[in-house]
């Protein structure tokens, strides 16, 4: 009688372990499966994988250097002949390879002034939010203080202060660009702690770091992503428009800004010196754009 | 209201003081004076120098005197201007900057509420088309691409307006700034105004209006035009901040002599007491218009009571 039992019960184990297995969609299965049915996100994605991978292999594949001088070839009109596809500038220097190591430096301030400004709004919100009280009040108020502060003129007054050096232009837009986030944390944070299964969690007897681990971690990472999105056309913008005022890095170094800026002062004669390092970084702005909303839409839980 | 409005206003002096001193500090914490340029002055004049600057007490009184002569509006002295003080380079700056950031701001309001409107009433008509594409150039292509793309167009091809300068408030000269900035604050009000009066549309209260037999006139208007207006109340504080900010760039595409011009100079001349002093005037200038804007939101928004 047993015995029977058993075998019945073993047969059931196998029954159930020889059925393929069921795969549980995750919510982050589910955001990609949204977002690659967004056809404008998918595109933008890849063409800023095309445009990043050229700006970090094109320099290295192509016969000319960003600061070597062409005597033959000052202020080229576009041409397919000797790789100068883009023309040269007035010094006779590769504007196709210009563009590309300008397009490192821009896309190289963009990702690590985004890292970075996530990383502060992120500590800064999540802390603000668990705290509560005073000491959220107080570090609220800060961030309330640094968005009175006009911080493309704060930027112009750091960036004359401390130097023109790539890693200080990044430090600057940081300090100026991680509020947002801060904010939007705070709220997530705010919100997830006073939900029920947090409540719950804590009445079974769980321990806090595994529910920040298990709990508020993976519902507050979604609108990190988002936001991380947001920032980043942001920061780009900031730092074209630092060296397009010829406050960003130095010749002869370049970015975006810089070619843009330089180009407007030639561009009755010479207007392909403007036109592609422009063209360039408006495709870029637009893509992060289009990925942002694709991410937004793809992660909202509102809209399941 | 009154002790919102009081309280609102004992916020703002906090800020502006930790702006003021944290600049300040920054200031004079880093190396390198404005006298380090390239051209080498003797001991003795400098020692004037730095004796006419202040440069020789001990930090607190600089900053005490400092605080003190800003409380009295005193922006100090520049330090590359010889001549000049800061309120006077100020003085002639200013009217420039608020003449093209104020008639932009009026002009891109009427405009981009009235196209707002038109595309959300019409949506897919070419107006509304024409709304999301300024919307959409205005988030990709930044003003200093459209800037010299309208001086390519309408000064050097064209030949209808002057490239750049300034000639003592001459329309012309003023055009294609105000165009730039029009362009750009367009972009932004009109995508709001346009959202906030479709979403207004499908409310309950504009459904009952219908079902009363009212003229579409009358419900636009009468019903859901002023809730439809308040995003863009919200919005005045940051576009008019922008307007100022956004004069730097601006005013160095086209060359114009107003507040963005003088502190690009400034800090390419380490003109430290003239930018020290723009910061500290634009960023007064920024808490009074989002004071402003919190209590007019306060005022019309009906919902709000404080």
């Amino acid at each position: 009688m047993f015995k029977k039992k058993q075998a019945a019960a073993a047969a059931t184990l196998e029954n159930v372990l020889n059925q393929p297995v069921v795969q549980g969609r995750s919510p982050w299965r589910d955001a990609r499966i949204r977002f690659m049915r967004n056809k404008a996100a998918v595109v933008s994605l890849v063409i800023l994988v095309l445009i990043t991978l050229a700006c970090v292999f094109g320099p290295m594949l192509l016969p000319h250097t960003y600061d070597s001088t062409d005597w033959d070839a000052i202020s080229l009109a576009p041409t397919l002949q000797n790789w100068h596809w883009f023309g040269t500038d007035d010094l006779g220097r590769d504007l196709l390879v210009r563009t590309l190591i300008g397009g490192r430096i821009s896309l190289m301030v963009g990702a690590l002034a985004t890292i970075a400004a996530v990383i502060i709004g992120v500590i800064w919100g999540a802390t603000a939010g668990f705290m509560g009280g005073k000491i959220d009040n107080l570090m609220m108020r800060m961030v309330d203080m640094m968005y009175a502060v006009p911080y493309l003129l704060i930027a112009i007054l750091m960036v004359t202060l401390l130097g023109r050096e790539f890693y200080l232009v990044v430090l600057t837009i940081t300090i100026l660009s991680w509020m947002d986030m801060s904010r939007v944390v705070r709220g997530q944070t705010l919100s997830i702690r006073s939900k029920e299964y947090i409540e719950a969690a804590h009445a079974i007897g769980v321990s806090t770091p595994t529910i920040i681990r298990r709990h508020i971690v993976p519902n507050l990472l979604g609108i990190v992503v988002i936001y991380t999105t947001v920032t980043v056309p942001g920061v780009i913008l900031t730092e074209s428009v630092l060296s397009f005022l010829g406050l960003g890095v130095q010749e002869p170094m370049t970015s975006w800004g810089v070619l843009i800026g330089d180009g407007t002062k030639t561009m009755e004669s010479q207007p392909w010196m403007m036109l592609f390092p422009a063209a360039l970084l408006s495709l870029t702005l637009y893509c992060t754009n289009y990925i942002g909303d694709g991410l937004r839409d793809a992660l909202d839980p509102k809209d399941r | 209201m009154w002790s919102y409005t009081l309280r609102r206003v004992l916020v703002t002096i906090p800020t502006v003081w930790a702006v003021t001193t944290v600049c300040y500090l920054l200031l004079h914490i880093t190396p390198g004076g404005p006298f380090d340029g390239e051209r080498k002055v003797s001991a003795a004049v400098l020692a004037n120098l730095q004796a006419k600057y202040h440069l020789d007490m001990p930090l607190w009184q600089q900053y005490l005197y400092y605080m003190k002569s800003l409380l009295q509006g005193d922006l100090g002295a520049s330090f590359r201007y010889a001549d000049w003080s800061v309120n006077e380079l100020v003085a002639h700056a200013l009217p420039v900057s608020l003449t093209i950031g104020g008639s932009s701001l009026i002009i891109s309001l009427v405009l981009g509420v009235v196209l707002g409107i038109v595309a959300a009433l019409r949506q897919n008509s070419p107006i509304d088309y024409l709304v999301m594409l300024i919307s959409n150039m205005g988030s990709a292509f930044p003003s200093f691409i459209i800037g010299p793309v309208l001086v390519l167009v309408f000064s050097i091809l064209l030949k209808w307006l002057p490239s750049g300068g300034w000639d003592d408030f001459a329309v012309s000269y003023m055009v294609l700034p105000v165009a730039l900035l029009t362009f750009i604050n367009v972009s932004t009000i009109g995508r709001v105004m346009r959202g906030s009066l479709i979403e207004i549309m499908n409310s309950n209260f504009i459904r009952t209006a219908r079902a009363k037999g009212l003229p579409m006139r009358t419900i636009v208007f009468r019903h859901a035009l002023k809730p439809a207006l308040m995003p863009v109340v919200t919005l005045l504080a940051p576009l008019a901040i922008s307007s100022i900010t956004s004069a730097v760039v601006t005013e160095s595409i086209f060359s114009l002599p107003g507040l963005g011009k003088l502190i690009v100079n400034g800090a390419a001349n380490r003109d430290y007491t003239l930018v020290l002093g723009l910061v500290v005037l634009v960023t007064f200038m920024t808490v009074l218009f989002n004071l402003l804007v919190d209590l007019a939101y306060a005022l019309l928004d009906p919902k709000i009571r404080y």
